[in-house]
Formats: C-alpha cells, sequence, structure tokens
C-alpha cells in the first residue's frame, strides 16, 4: 500500500460520464419526438386520448429543454471537472476521504434531483417559468447539490500543487458563481400555501405550488436576465472551460495565446450579464434597457471570438491533425459553431433584426446551432478524450466516430437552414399588411408555408440523435476494448479501427 | 435628487469603473510579458500539456510554502 504511485482517481468522473450519456440520450429523443409532434399534430396523441396528457407537446417540452440542460450538459460540466480540475492542479481526489465523499454525494444527490424533476414535469407540476420550471422542494435540492459541487471545486483548488488556476479552472469556477448567482435570485418564489389572498383566503393550493416573488414586467426582467445567462454560465463558459482543456491536450499544442484566453475570460465575464435584456425588445420594458441589452450583445463578439480564435489558432501549422482524427473534428467545428452562433445571436439582438426575428422559428434555430454544434459536440469530444484514460483502454471504433461525426454535422445543418428559412417567412408573413394595414395572412397559413421546413428539422434532430446513439455505443464497447498503456495517452488519445 | 435619480447616477458611475478596471487589465496584459511571479503567462499553457501528477508544476505551491 505505502510504495503504491499516486493516480488520480476518475470514480466520480465515471459516474457523472453515464448520467452524460443517458439523460442525453433522453433528452435528445424527447427533442426529436418533439420536433415531429409540430409537423405532424396527430403524434401529440399517439398513445391514445387517455394519455394525452403525458404525451402532448406542451407536456414534454419543458422534459426535453431542461434534460438537455441540466441533465446532458450539467453532467458533462461535472464529469469533466471531476476529470480536469484534478489533473490541471495536479492533485488527486484520493488524496481527500472528504472531497471523495463530497464527490459520490454529489453524484447521489443530484440523481435524486433528476428523479424528481423528471417525475414531477411529467406529471405536469411546474412554475411555469422558462427553465425554471421546478418548484420550491426541488430547488431546494438543487441548491443542496449546487453547494457541495462548489465545496468540490474549492475543496480542490484548497489542497492543489500547482500555484496557478489553469484557465479552465477559472471558467469552471464562474460557472459555479454565476449560476448560483442567478438561480437563487430567479427562483425567489412563495410557497400558496403560506400566502393570503387579497379576500382573505389562506393555505391556497397544494403544499408543492409556489408563486414568484417578482411580479409583470418585474418577473420578465428577472427571467431573462436568468434565461439568457443560463446560456452564458451553462452553455458558454464551461464549455469553453472543456475546450480549453482538451484541444490543446488531444493536439498536444500549446494553447495560441495564454494571454488572450485571460482577456476573453474577464471580457466574457464583463458583458455577459447586461446581455439578458435583448429578450424582451419591443416589450413593456424600459426602452433604455432593451438598448443596453442590444448593447452589450453586440460587444460579446469580441470575448466569444476571442476564445474561438484562439482555439482555432491552437491548430496552426498542425491542421493535418483535424484530417486525421475524428476527435479533433469536434472539437474544430464546435469552436467553428460556436463562432457562428456567437455571431448569429447579436445579429438577433439587433432591434431591427428581432423586430423579424422574434417569437419565430429562427431563435430555435440559432439556440439549436449552439447547442447541437457546439455544446454536445465538445461535450462528446471531452467524454472521448477522458475514456481511454478513465478506463485505461482505446476508443472502440474510430471509424464509427468519423460517421458519427459526419452523421452529427449533417443533422444540425438540416436543423438550422431550416430554421432559419421557417423563422425569417414566419417574421415576414406575420408582419405583411395590405395597403390599408389589414394584416395579409393569418396563423394558419404561416403554419401551412411552414409544414415542410418542420418535417426537414424533425428529420436533421433524428440524425442528431442516431449520432448520439453512436456515441453511446462507441462509450460502452470502449470499457470492454484493447488496454492501453500509459505512454500511448500522452497527447493524441488510442483509438482501435 | 430622488431614489431614482441617484440609483441612475451609481449604475452609471459602476459601469464606468467596471469599464476603466477592463481595459485597465488588458493595458497590463498587453505591456508586460511575465506575471508578478516572475512566470512568462505562455508558460501556464504547459499546466494541461505537462499534467501528469508526477510531472513538475509550472509553480510549484508547496515550494513557496517552504521559502
Amino acid at each position: 500500500m505505502e510504495n503504491r504511485p499516486l493516480e488520480y482517481d476518475y470514480t466520480v468522473a465515471k459516474m457523472f460520464m453515464l448520467t452524460t450519456i443517458v439523460l442525453g440520450i433522453v433528452g435528445m429523443l424527447v427533442g426529436v419526438i418533439l420536433a415531429f409532434e409540430l409537423a405532424f399534430p396527430s403524434i401529440n396523441t399517439i398513445l391514445g386520448s387517455g394519455l394525452a396528457e403525458y404525451t402532448n407537446f406542451s407536456r414534454l417540452r419543458p422534459l426535453h429543454t431542461d434534460a438537455v440542460i441540466f441533465g446532458f450538459t450539467l453532467s458533462g460540466i461535472f464529469s469533466t471537472w471531476y476529470y480536469v480540475g484534478q489533473r490541471v492542479l495536479k492533485v488527486s481526489m484520493a488524496e481527500s476521504g472528504l472531497l471523495m465523499f463530497l464527490g459520490k454525494l454529489h453524484f447521489w444527490l443530484y440523481l435524486v434531483g433528476v428523479a424528481a424533476v423528471v417525475v414531477s414535469l411529467l406529471a405536469g407540476v411546474t412554475t411555469s417559468k422558462e427553465y425554471a420550471e421546478f418548484e420550491w422542494p426541488i430547488d431546494i435540492a438543487i441548491v443542496v447539490v449546487w453547494v457541495i459541487f462548489g465545496m468540490s471545486i474549492f475543496g480542490l483548488i484548497g489542497i492543489r500543487r500547482e500555484k496557478s488556476l489553469y484557465i479552465s479552472v477559472w471558467y469552471y469556477i464562474a460557472t459555479f458563481l454565476g449560476i448560483a448567482m442567478l438561480y437563487l435570485f430567479n427562483n425567489m418564489e412563495i410557497p400558496t400555501i403560506l400566502g393570503t389572498s387579497a379576500a382573505g383566503e389562506s393555505g391556497i393550493g397544494a403544499w408543492y405550488h409556489s408563486v414568484s416573488m417578482y411580479a409583470g414586467t418585474n418577473d420578465a426582467l428577472v427571467e431573462w436576465w436568468y434565461g439568457h445567462n443560463a446560456v452564458a454560465f451553462g452553455f458558454t463558459v464551461p464549455i469553453v472551460a472543456m475546450i480549453y482543456y482538451f484541444l490543446p491536450k488531444e493536439s498536444g499544442q500549446a494553447i495560441y495565446s495564454y494571454k488572450l484566453s485571460l482577456l476573453s475570460f474577464w471580457g466574457l465575464m464583463f458583458l455577459y450579464l447586461w446581455a439578458g435584456g435583448h429578450h424582451l425588445l419591443y416589450s413593456t420594458v424600459p426602452d433604455w434597457m432593451q438598448t443596453m441589452g442590444s448593447i452589450f450583445s453586440i460587444i460579446l463578439i469580441l470575448p466569444s471570438w476571442g476564445s474561438a480564435i484562439n482555439m482555432l489558432l491552437t491548430m496552426k501549422g498542425e491542421w493535418q491533425q483535424v484530417a486525421a482524427s475524428p476527435l479533433i473534428k469536434f472539437m474544430v467545428l464546435g469552436s467553428t459553431f460556436y463562432m457562428f452562433s456567437t455571431l448569429e445571436g447579436p445579429i438577433q439582438a439587433i432591434k431591427s433584426v428581432n423586430a423579424i426575428a422574434h417569437f419565430t422559428d429562427w431563435i430555435v434555430g440559432h439556440v439549436h446551432d449552439g447547442v447541437l454544434g457546439w455544446v454536445g459536440f465538445m461535450i462528446m469530444a471531452a467524454l472521448f478524450h477522458m475514456a481511454p484514460r478513465v478506463f485505461k483502454r482505446e476508443i472502440y471504433s474510430k471509424s464509427l466516430m468519423a460517421s458519427q461525426f459526419w452523421i452529427q454535422t449533417v443533422g444540425v445543418v438540416l436543423y438550422f437552414t431550416s430554421m432559419w428559412i421557417a423563422g425569417i417567412t414566419q417574421g415576414m408573413m406575420w408582419r405583411a399588411h395590405d395597403e390599408f394595414g389589414n394584416l395579409a395572412y393569418s396563423f394558419i397559413d404561416t403554419v401551412t408555408v411552414l409544414h415542410p421546413y418542420y418535417a426537414i428539422r424533425g428529420v436533421g434532430g433524428l440524425l442528431y440523435l442516431t449520432g448520439f446513439l453512436m456515441f453511446a455505443y462507441n462509450m460502452y464497447k470502449t470499457m470492454s476494448a484493447r488496454p492501453v498503456e500509459e505512454s500511448e495517452l500522452q497527447s493524441a488519445s488510442p483509438m482501435g479501427a | 435628487m430622488d431614489i431614482a435619480q441617484f440609483q441612475a447616477y451609481g449604475y452609471f458611475i459602476l459601469i464606468a469603473i467596471l469599464v476603466l478596471a477592463l481595459y485597465g487589465y488588458i493595458y497590463h496584459l498587453y505591456t508586460v510579458r511575465k506575471d508578478s511571479d516572475g512566470h512568462d503567462y505562455e508558460e501556464y499553457s504547459n499546466m494541461a500539456l505537462n499534467d501528469d501528477i508526477t510531472d513538475t508544476p509550472v509553480s510549484e505551491l508547496s515550494k513557496e510554502n517552504k521559502k
């Protein structure tokens, strides 16, 4: 025992790898069902009218968004943290019994939270705030899980050997702090059972129901400050943390400019929190706030592109690796999709563009080129890189990975192109009017026109889900693939044919 | 001056300070090559590249404490 060399302990990273894959399948499967429900409404009642409550679009939609955000993405963030954190801080979780206990507690409580969310959303229990649908008992459980995550982060930092914190660690810390602040403020709510109505009634509603502490426009403002920054601190910041570690490591190249990574980090932190107002353009919030939301959204291009370009330039002189390795392909295309959606977002936040884009499918397209092309690709790439290191085996199949890459890329392209066309068509039709100012089209006219694009979107989603199942299979088979030596794990991941 | 005006001025001043701090930091990064510990900023990339538990840290914490 005494002479056993110290090793990184990936127990908790592996646990969260499992939930990343399982919840990814659930979230994406529900997404594909929803896409086809929009294209072919009869699917809403596919299991008969008795079960329609559980199969209709409105009941399943929060399950899709929350499964991919709080299931797939969060698990990916946790899993990569428990892997990257140890390595860049040069300290093993095996060195601290407390941290190991906290890590496992983090996982099991998270799993309880996930179960509560799935059951309550399927049962239709919701606060009806987008991306914050959970009722107060679940909110409290999530806060506990998050606090444990924070203790794990700062605990590991506390016993580190490396004095400086690698750029990814800064991004993970920002994820922790950002979401903690957003989640707490947006979910300020009062259980209805504690309230008294204007008429003097008390003890209203079920024990788990609550109402937001904010009202009207203020509620909308807080909600979109939260909603947009959930994108910032869930879909951007931690994913940048991943690419800053995994791309240099897999390619064996130092970051093109470490200084640029620091600059982009603080730029992103400074700008992102103000941009949420762009979700409320042409609404009842003060005009200056809408303008501020637009302006900050546009300036956000700078730090976003700072990170993305830094990653692409990291591959400078090494582009043959992109051709040779499907794993690097995922990361380079992910970075490219990041550039693409961080250009598209600011364009949509310009008031005159937003007049056409708002409430249309273009917004849905924008979200998905970001999450499918950037978040999904990067998390899968991270897990692919981790697999040989945590299982001490080569990745089962390189060709399967390459096929997956192309199938999913086609899926993403079909998704966002169909939604661009659908969204702009919708926006133009809604505002078209005749010479007297009468609207030229009724709502059903737009529905008829959009049908083929909705069907294409469904096919795009199905391709992406197919690729994800290939990923899951590849990861499963990796667990029993050819064992590898430590020396094979220095940079490029070993892969079987 | 009522509270709303006071808030508005405070808000503006806060943004101005944050902008100055950010630009100050950018200027600082632009003009110096090494940080206060004497490490070239670009050396920190090695934290990811040489991340085995037996690799030498870029700047070791325990050595720092022993001094």
